[in-house]
């Protein structure tokens, strides 16, 4: 807090002209940026259409009231598909991330070659949206719920892993050491000293990415990999807009109630 | 003598997770009563996954070796395109977010600007940024405008609701202190509430810039342009080499990303 001495006297500022000005230097570069990639943007829209967008915006929110309640019986199957795909597919996370996470997480791993492929492993399936998964799966294994399933476990196993490998590296040392003065194996100082403390974590994950995986199987039906996505998609398709708000209706009960199933469910663990 | 000594256990378990047996067992029960029930009505045609196990095999031969020649010209377009969009849909995000967080922290304000603030949060949480482009390319049309709609207000979503939590977990002394210097509102802000919260907000930036680029590559997929569009137009013209190539380029941008991120996070903390 720099006083800087005016005629008038010594004034307060906040930070000294150097790092104002480096301040100021960053903001230009942020702006100068921005500005570009707006350019670059604005160049491929048409305007004609984002001039339109309120009138059509309101068109479609007056077709889209009232939701065609009587849709519903319809929509059960595929809302339980998607439950199913959540479910099913977090499943398969937390199978395959469990050994990622142990060969990742730098105490426990065997080698660090090992440790790198596992990181590159949780890096991939990190950067591929389960959207492209699912493309990928439907084209190989035909459309339907177990391409989503599969979809959503691969995607969801680099999201576990990171969460569970930061947890092995965090655990408490000498709760390890103590098995191993026993005379435990390599095998027993992990089940009984490590698995024990990140217990917790792991089942906080699992619920933690089940949620998410909730909201991420929903879209899954527009690549035509099950759940409701499908009639979503067919319902957008045909341009029959009380069926879409009616979906969208159901996508949110479903997405606020395992919100607060899981919240519930890690405040009983945690 | 023998006998007495044995009375009191002489082998040890380890605790379970969780220590109320009935639900415990309940609760393994009922998983595996749901598994049954889901694996029965998941209706998948094994046949068709079995013939697709060759199929499979020969799909994923195509995806090798990645080319990168970029025959068409469209990739690094679409790379770049994806950068720009994700970019300038954080600033702006960002831009929008800071007053709804402000409007969505308790103890800044007044009840019904909370409950409104915290419902358009809720609103933009709810809906995955792909159903948000579908509705953006409906209102706008195809192209990039669309996917930085949708992706916006993602992050309105995002950023918004972890501003407004830090800002209710904030010391409130250093708040009291500002005001009692007879600062305005603006200044209260500015120096009491700013400086507490900015280091992280600025890691969350970086994470939520990944973030966007990340889905800037599906928003393509129904049409809101991007490295996403170029993806998807691969994939129908069966050019699997040059898909694995955007794949693998996404990737490494990420990584890059993330890497990044990482360590500006770590300066500025």
């Amino acid at each position: 807090m720099p006083l800087i001495e005016t005629s008038d006297g010594p004034m307060w500022k906040r930070r000294t002209p150097q790092k104002r000005l480096a301040i100021f230097m960053g903001w230009l570069f942020g702006f100068v940026i921005v500005f570009y990639a707006w350019r670059l943007i604005s160049e491929k829209t048409i305007w004609f259409f984002v001039q339109d967008a309120p009138k059509q915006a309101f068109d479609i929110a007056t077709r889209m009231v009232p939701p065609k309640f009587s849709y519903m019986e319809r929509l059960w199957v595929p809302v339980w598909d998607t439950l199913n795909i959540a479910t099913l597919g977090t499943v398969i996370a937390l199978a395959i991330a469990i050994p990622v996470a142990f060969a990742a997480a730098r105490n426990t791993t065997p080698h660090p070659i090992v440790r790198a492929i596992a990181i590159f492993i949780i890096v991939a399936s990190r950067s591929v949206n389960s959207l492209i998964w699912a493309l990928i799966l439907v084209l190989i294994l035909g459309p339907g719920v177990l391409a989503g399933t599969i979809a959503i476990g691969l995607r969801s196993v680099g999201f576990c892993a990171k969460l569970l490998y930061e947890g092995i590296e965090e655990i408490d040392h000498s709760q390890v050491e103590a098995i191993e003065a026993t005379g435990a194996s390599r095998m027993q100082q992990m089940l009984y000293g490590i698995v024990p403390q990140v217990l917790p974590t792991f089942a906080g994950v699992g619920v933690f990415r089940w949620d998410i995986n909730i909201r991420e199987s929903t879209i899954l039906g527009l690549v035509g990999a099950g759940g409701i996505g499908i009639e979503l998609s067919g319902s957008i398709n045909t341009l029959a807009w009380t069926q879409v708000s009616m979906i969208l209706l159901v996508i949110l009960l479903t997405v606020i109630v395992s919100e607060w199933v899981s919240a519930k469910v890690r405040g009983a663990i945690i | 003598m023998s006998e007495t000594l044995n009375t009191f256990p002489d082998t040890w378990k380890k605790p379970p997770l969780i220590r109320n047996p009935t639900l415990r067992w309940g609760l393994i029960v009922g998983f595996a009563i749901y598994l049954a029930i889901a694996l029965g009505t998941m209706d998948v045609n094994w046949q068709r996954a079995w013939e697709g196990i060759p199929r499979g095999q020969r799909f994923i031969l195509a995806f090798f070796p990645p080319d990168f020649s970029d025959s068409r010209n469209v990739v690094w377009d679409g790379i770049l395109e994806s950068v720009w969009m994700a970019i300038i849909a954080t600033v702006a995000g960002i831009a929008l977010s800071v007053p709804i967080g402000l409007g969505a922290a308790s103890n800044l304000a007044p009840k019904w600007v909370y409950f409104f603030c915290r419902s358009i949060v809720a609103g933009s949480r709810t809906f995955p940024e792909i159903i948000l482009a579908i509705f953006a390319v409906k209102l706008f049309g195809f192209g990039p405008f669309a996917g930085f709609v949708a992706l916006s207000i993602g992050t309105i979503g995002f950023f918004a609701k972890l501003l407004a939590e830090d800002i209710e977990n904030m010391s409130a002394s250093q708040a009291e202190a500002i005001k009692a210097t007879g600062a305005s509102w603006f200044q209260w802000i500015n120096y009491a509430i700013q400086p507490q919260v900015m280091p992280r907000m600025i890691g969350l930036s970086v994470y939520r810039l990944d973030i966007n680029f990340r889905e800037s590559a599906v928003v393509g997929i129904v049409g809101g342009g991007g490295i996403g569009a170029t993806l998807n137009t691969a994939f129908d013209r069966y050019e699997f080499d040059t898909a694995a190539a955007i794949l693998l380029i996404i990737i490494g941008i990420v990584m890059v990303l993330e890497y990044i991120s990482g360590y500006l996070r770590k300066w500025v903390q």
